[in-house]
């Protein structure tokens, strides 16, 4: 209660001051009801039923209507109204279905007026006439509403609603004969008074009870009802459907809903379970309160705006049992604590960005915006700042359109296609990617692939692997890895690196060097391995050695492969060896070549016992310092620094084709977030397959289960073939079971495979060994099945 | 299956006759539903123990002819029959008894599949569990049969099933709960919702706690319909079949004791007391007219509506048929509930003052419902439909007269059985109870609600004498759904009070 703004408003003379405060009741309140001089309320609930006045600093218990000793249910109010006209008059509506009508003015203690036990239910809500002294309007639970007129003893007429109990009922202000009703199964009803054997219309408004209704104050044809599906809506009556214009959801169903004076498009509204608080919403701003009072420990159960004009001051009560004051200047505003802002790429891959114009501007002023850098295929348009409602904020909102040249993804689309992940040993997966990358012109990628291959593929498979591969097919593979020659590198580097973001520079020229080195070795490994190749090309004495190294090579393969994880110390002489196979290019246009080492390295390099005693040096040096994972940190590195430039392409891949060797390297989130966003990019390309491929080959459990949730399959009825609608077994169509076995004409029970064309199938064994001897389907359909 | 209780003695001496006389005619009228019938003599020859149908349709109560045959059925029955069996890979004798109202069956379906295997906090295999534990609470080992086979089948751990103690200490904690609801749901107080949600490692979700107090709350009552409609043991199930060979001798027993006994229960019925029966129906035809008419003319005053309710609610306990004496559960149940012992209690006869709930004040509609649909979405709007189909069913007939505006007594049932566990409704006269329901049909409702493995043909058969089975079923649906509802509106207003 440190909040006490006091408020003094001027209404034609009369004058409304007090502050926010509040007073205890004994019990829970139901209802409550202002009398019209906005000086009085009535709490009204199971075990209460008193007057208060609302004096500046306190409310000040008046009067106690609950009266005699013996507890009565006509006490026991569901809801409460004072009379807008007359300022001695209320009624109130009883739990066990009593209207009952209390004048303030009878001398006597007991202030109770009159008795009508018509109803048989509950009333819910009763309502006077809002210029009629005499006419008083009931709607209850056992479906009816019934209007009385206070001179007689009984109603003057019932109206039947045909359906399910009335929650609310209202007179319009403005219209005289005209009242609605609201309905437990979602309808809205509109009478007149004069007619009581017909509505005049009805329309369903919400799904499930509408518990609430308020017809706005000054515009003829404005109602709002509240219902159980947590929804306020504002209905035009005007036209000749009711057409809803607002629709506000809340977080909870809408217990009460009323207008708020001198304010064309709010209203508060309270929630009967779980949620507190009383909001005060702009019904053209559906999303976020423009007020909230916060002040209730246990549900509002009525809420009332003080005075007719006067929009500043709420009172409601509760089933906490207080009786609150609520000033405007003390609400909360939680849109003051909201950060509006808004993100959405557009059809070609522009992306606009909103947010609070202070945040942006501020931003700006430091640096230049991130997105710019980071994204250089992205460039921002125009700022725009937009006015949004009522200037409570002004925001900017950006966009970022992408380059017509750029827009172009089709490296990605072909580098998802043609990659491996699965299926063969880790070698020939790098390589096989090392290629796709570099036919795509991504030398940078195709480098890391080789690095990864030289890393990480397993001292005891290597070689022979390798091997193999290079002597199978040497001439296809060879030339491929000669091309990788550092003048192609160089230059090719060099365009990726100037398209490169000024942030990833430094550091990607680094791993141009590193890659650079490490792409020598591996064309090294091939050369020495293979040689095939070189002899073409080198001249005869240098043949001879090449066999030498080659023949080396194969007795000693188990010293050799150490090399592939060669630290700086080997550097030189895979340096020397690897400038052979481009030897040739050298001789033949020098001037071109921009590494001169390479007649170093042909010297040296020709000397092939010194390399080998500096193999088995690394050898050694291998097994004592180099444990296995010695390059996991620069894996995760460079896995992370991929993703962070937005090839999350390359970081899923390499995750998934490394597999155990680096996945506890990198936390489960992060995995999980790179493969959400790999998969979302791969679906957005329309690449079903590749993308199930990922998510069936990731290591997350949140991303395998992808596959399980939500998975529809489409069946045929194996005997009509027409698309199964009816889960289970038995087509609804022909009204047989659909899963017998065509071999053996039983019913499959577990795995059943069928034909996707013809629909027909059976038991797995049955079909393949059927399969075997016949192309055709065993159900003599003659469709050509195939089993893949 | 050793039947739970001694009432049920008679019954099961006749069963165990129809085991060693068996003969093949009611063989195949029994094995309707098994389908194992018509192979028996080429699994003799192959050695294969063929089992077969012990009881003579699904229901032990009412007999198999007036239950609709599956075959029979209409498109629209047809279909539920279909989604049940794709739901449940089986069609029970639950939802055969059920079908004589299938749009309820249909509500009543697509809830039970919703909680079992649709989205929803809980793992599939604690679902089922809930369900036995919550079955084992009413000693109905029929439900627990037919969900230790599901709590397997989605690869619930064999070993729980030897015991509570055996599950992971957050079902264990759940079994206060359970007792506590099934039992004396007036005493759940937001102590024990808290106990569940603070039990660090072990604590429930709210989400979760939702999950488990409707699934909890549907076993209770669904056990109440098994044992009130007197439900068959499924042939698969413990109980439901023999091994015994069907007997070659001519000379059939269960003839006599099948047909003729029913037949000399229609004539004892017919002879001693159709008169009398029929009176029945006329009387309360009369009384209920007659409330409708002088409703408004003599107003009690409202002290005596409030005695009234206090004096129902006093009465209801009195209702209990006399041999009330304490039957222990079997041991292949028990073992899935602890405190045995612990069961129903009326708390005016234990002096023990419980404050009246009153439904103005926290009702289903209102509050209930908001608070499931946002704990665990799209349920609270199921259960809600299943209520309300539940309430409002009628067909306007009562035994043999049509367009009868049954709402009335339809109205006296529910709130006599809200009225049993304290539940109050300002508007209604307790007065009316008394005058519409009479001590038989009393006692059967007390005993199928709050003690069902006491139900007995004896109570079945004797109460509104003249109705028809379907009517009877009826009238379980109602105590069904009307025991969910208090169960779930103390659960619920305890949560309620929890967040608060």
């Amino acid at each position: 209660m440190e909040k006490m703004a006091r408020v003094t408003t001027a209404l034609g003379g009369n004058t409304l001051t007090g502050r926010t405060m509040y007073c205890h009741l004994d019990a829970p309140a139901n209802a409550i009801s202002v009398c019209r001089d906005a000086a009085q309320v009535v709490v009204a609930g199971r075990n209460i039923f008193k007057i208060y006045a609302i004096e500046e600093e306190q409310f000040v218990e008046k009067l106690n209507l609950r009266v005699g000793r013996k507890p009565s249910l006509n006490f026991s109010c569901a809801d409460v109204v004072w009379h807008q006209m007359d300022e001695n008059l209320l009624a109130t509506a009883a739990t066990n279905g009593v209207v009952v009508t209390w004048n303030l003015g009878k001398p006597s203690r007991n202030k109770q007026d009159q008795l009508f036990t018509e109803h048989k239910r509950t009333v819910n809500k009763v309502c006077f006439h809002p210029t009629e002294a005499y006419m008083l309007l009931s709607g209850s639970q056992d479906g009816y509403m019934k209007c009385f007129d206070l001179r007689k003893k009984d109603s003057v007429s019932t109206f039947s609603g045909q359906s399910e109990s009335v929650r609310d009922v209202q007179f319009s202000i403005r219209d005289y004969f005209t009242f609605a009703a609201t309905f437990e199964n979602g309808n809205v009803q509109l009478w007149d008074i004069r007619r009581p054997d017909r509505y005049e219309r009805m329309f369903t408004a919400h799904n499930g009870p509408v518990f609430c209704c308020d017809w706005h104050p000054e515009d003829r044809g404005w109602l709002a009802t509240g219902g159980r599906d947590k929804m306020v809506k504002v209905w035009d009556m005007n036209t000749n459907r009711a057409k809803e214009i607002y629709c506000v959801q809340s977080i909870a169903s809408v217990a009460r809903v009323k207008w708020r004076p001198e304010c064309k498009h709010h209203l508060a509204t309270c929630s009967m379970m779980v949620d507190h608080n009383i909001y005060v919403w702009d019904v053209r701003r559906p999303y976020i309160p423009s007020a909230m009072f916060e002040e209730h420990r246990d549900v509002t159960t009525g809420i009332v705006w003080r005075h007719l004009h006067d929009p500043y001051f709420l009172l409601s009560g509760s089933k906490d049992s207080t009786l609150y004051q609520h000033i405007f200047k003390d609400a909360s505003q939680p849109i003051e604590r909201a950060n509006p802002e808004g993100l959405c790429y557009g059809l070609f891959g522009d992306l606009a960005f909103a947010a609070k114009e202070s945040l942006v501007t501020a931003d700006s002023n430091r640096k230049p915006y991130p997105g710019d850098r980071r994204h250089p295929i992205f460039f921002k348009r125009k700022l725009d700042p937009t006015e949004q409602f009522e200037s409570v904020s002004s925001s900017a909102l950006s966009v970022f359109e992408t380059e017509p040249d750029s827009s172009s993804m089709g490296w990605f689309v072909d580098t998802a296609r043609r990659y491996a992940l699965a299926g063969r040993s880790l070698a020939e997966l790098c390589d096989h990617n090392a290629k796709v990358a570099k036919e795509l012109s991504r030398n940078q990628v195709a480098q890391t692939w080789t690095m990864l291959r030289i890393i990480y593929c397993s001292p005891g498979t290597m070689p022979s692997a390798n091997l193999n591969h290079s002597i199978g097919k040497g001439s296809a593979s060879l030339p491929l890895m000669n091309s990788f020659n550092l003048k192609d590198m160089a230059s090719g580097m060099g365009s990726e690196a100037r398209l490169d973001w000024s942030k990833g520079e430094n550091r990607s020229e680094n791993i141009l060097l590193d890659s650079s080195a490490t792409l020598i070795t591996n064309d090294e490994n091939e050369e020495t391995e293979g040689s095939d190749v070189p002899a073409d090309y080198l001249l005869g004495d240098v043949e001879g050695d090449e066999d030498e190294l080659y023949l080396m090579d194969h007795e000693n393969a188990h010293t050799e492969e150490p090399e592939y994880v060669l630290p700086q110390e080997a550097f030189p002489l895979r340096h020397e060896i690897v400038d052979n196979p481009s030897g040739p290019d050298h001789l033949q246009d020098k001037a071109d070549s921009p590494h001169v080492s390479g007649n170093e390295a042909e010297t040296v390099s020709l000397t092939p016992v010194e390399s080998f005693s500096l193999i088995s040096i690394s050898h050694t040096l291998y097994e004592s310092r180099l444990p296995p994972d010695f390059f996991s940190a620069l894996v995760r590195d460079m896995l992370r620094f991929y993703a962070e430039q937005g090839d999350v392409q390359m970081a899923v891949s390499v995750l998934i084709v490394l597999g155990e060797r680096i996945r506890k390297e990198i936390d489960e989130q992060t995995q999980e977030h790179w493969y959400t966003s790999y998969i979302d990019l791969l679906q957005r390309f329309r690449l079903w397959n590749i993308s199930n491929q990922v998510i069936k080959l990731s290591t997350c459990r949140a991303i395998t289960c992808l596959n399980q949730a939500s998975t529809t399959l489409h069946v045929n009825c194996s005997n009509c073939k027409r698309p199964m609608s009816n889960k289970g077994w038995i087509c609804d169509r022909c009204r047989q079971c659909a899963s017998t076995c065509a071999v053996c004409h039983h019913v499959v029970k577990g795995l059943f495979v069928w034909c996707q064309g013809c629909s027909h199938g059976g038991h797995l064994q049955h079909i393949l060994k059927w399969l075997e001897s016949s192309t055709q389907c065993p159900a003599g359909c003659g469709h050509l099945c195939e089993y893949t | 299956m050793r039947l739970g209780t001694a009432a049920n003695a008679a019954y099961t001496a006749t069963l165990a006759v129809t085991e060693l006389l068996g003969c093949k005619q009611c063989n195949g009228n029994g094995g309707g539903g098994g389908g194992g019938g018509g192979g028996g003599g080429a699994g003799e020859e192959l050695g294969i123990r063929i089992p077969r149908p012990l009881g003579h349709g699904p229901s032990r109560f009412i007999p198999e002819k007036e239950i609709l045959q599956v075959g029979n059925e209409d498109a629209q029955m047809h279909t539920l029959f279909a989604d049940s069996f794709a739901a449940l890979g089986r069609l029970d004798n639950i939802t055969l008894v059920m079908v004589f109202h299938p749009q309820y069956l249909e509500s009543f379906l697509k809830t039970q599949h919703y909680l079992l295997q649709m989205d929803g906090p809980l793992p599939l295999h604690y679902r089922h569990y809930i369900g036995i534990m919550a079955a084992a609470r009413h000693q109905c080992s029929y439900l627990v049969n037919l969900h230790v086979n599901d709590f397997l089948h989605v690869g619930g751990d064999p070993k729980w099933l030897n015991g509570l103690e055996n599950a992971p200490q957050k079902l264990q904690n759940l079994g206060e709960l359970n007792k506590v609801l099934a039992h004396r749901p007036w005493l759940i107080t937001k102590e024990h919702i808290e106990q569940l949600l603070k039990a660090e490692e072990h604590s429930w979700s709210l989400a979760e706690l939702v999950h488990a107090v409707v699934l909890l709350t549907h076993y209770h009552s669904l056990a109440s319909f098994t044992f009130g409609c007197g439900i068959s043991p499924e042939i698969h199930c413990d109980g439901g079949h023999t091994f015994r060979p069907p007997s070659v001798s001519n000379y059939c027993i269960c003839d006599i004791t099948n047909g003729n006994h029913s037949m000399e229960e229609i004539h004892v019925a017919g002879s001693v007391s159709i008169t009398d029966s029929f009176c029945e129906v006329e009387a309360l035809m009369e009384k209920m007219k007659q409330l409708q008419e002088c409703r408004d003319e003599e107003e009690a005053s409202q002290e005596e509506m409030a005695s009234r309710f206090e004096i129902e609610k006093r009465e209801s306990m009195f209702v209990f048929s006399s041999d009330d004496e304490e039957v222990a559960p079997t041991r292949d149940i028990s073992r899935h509930f602890e405190d045995t012992s612990y069961g129903y209690k009326d708390f005016s006869r234990h002096g023990m003052h419980v404050p009246t709930f009153r439904v103005q004040d926290y009702c289903w509609e209102d509050h209930g419902y908001s608070l499931v649909n946002r704990l665990y979405p799209d349920v609270g709007q199921l259960i809600d439909e299943k209520f309300h189909i539940a309430y409002n069913l009628t067909y306007n007939t009562m035994a043999m007269h049509k367009d009868v505006d049954t709402s009335m007594l339809r109205r006296a049932i529910w709130n006599y059985i809200h009225c049993m566990f304290g539940i109050r409704y300002d508007d209604y006269d307790y007065g009316e109870i008394n005058q519409l329901l009479d001590r038989s049909f009393k006692v059967y409702i007390k005993t199928v609600v709050c003690t069902p493995e006491k139900a007995t043909k004896k109570m079945y058969d004797s109460f509104w004498r003249q109705f028809k089975h379907s009517e009877k079923v009826h009238v379980n649906l109602l105590l069904i759904e009307a025991r969910m509802q208090a169960e779930l509106l103390y659960a619920l207003r305890a949560i309620t009070r929890y967040m608060t």
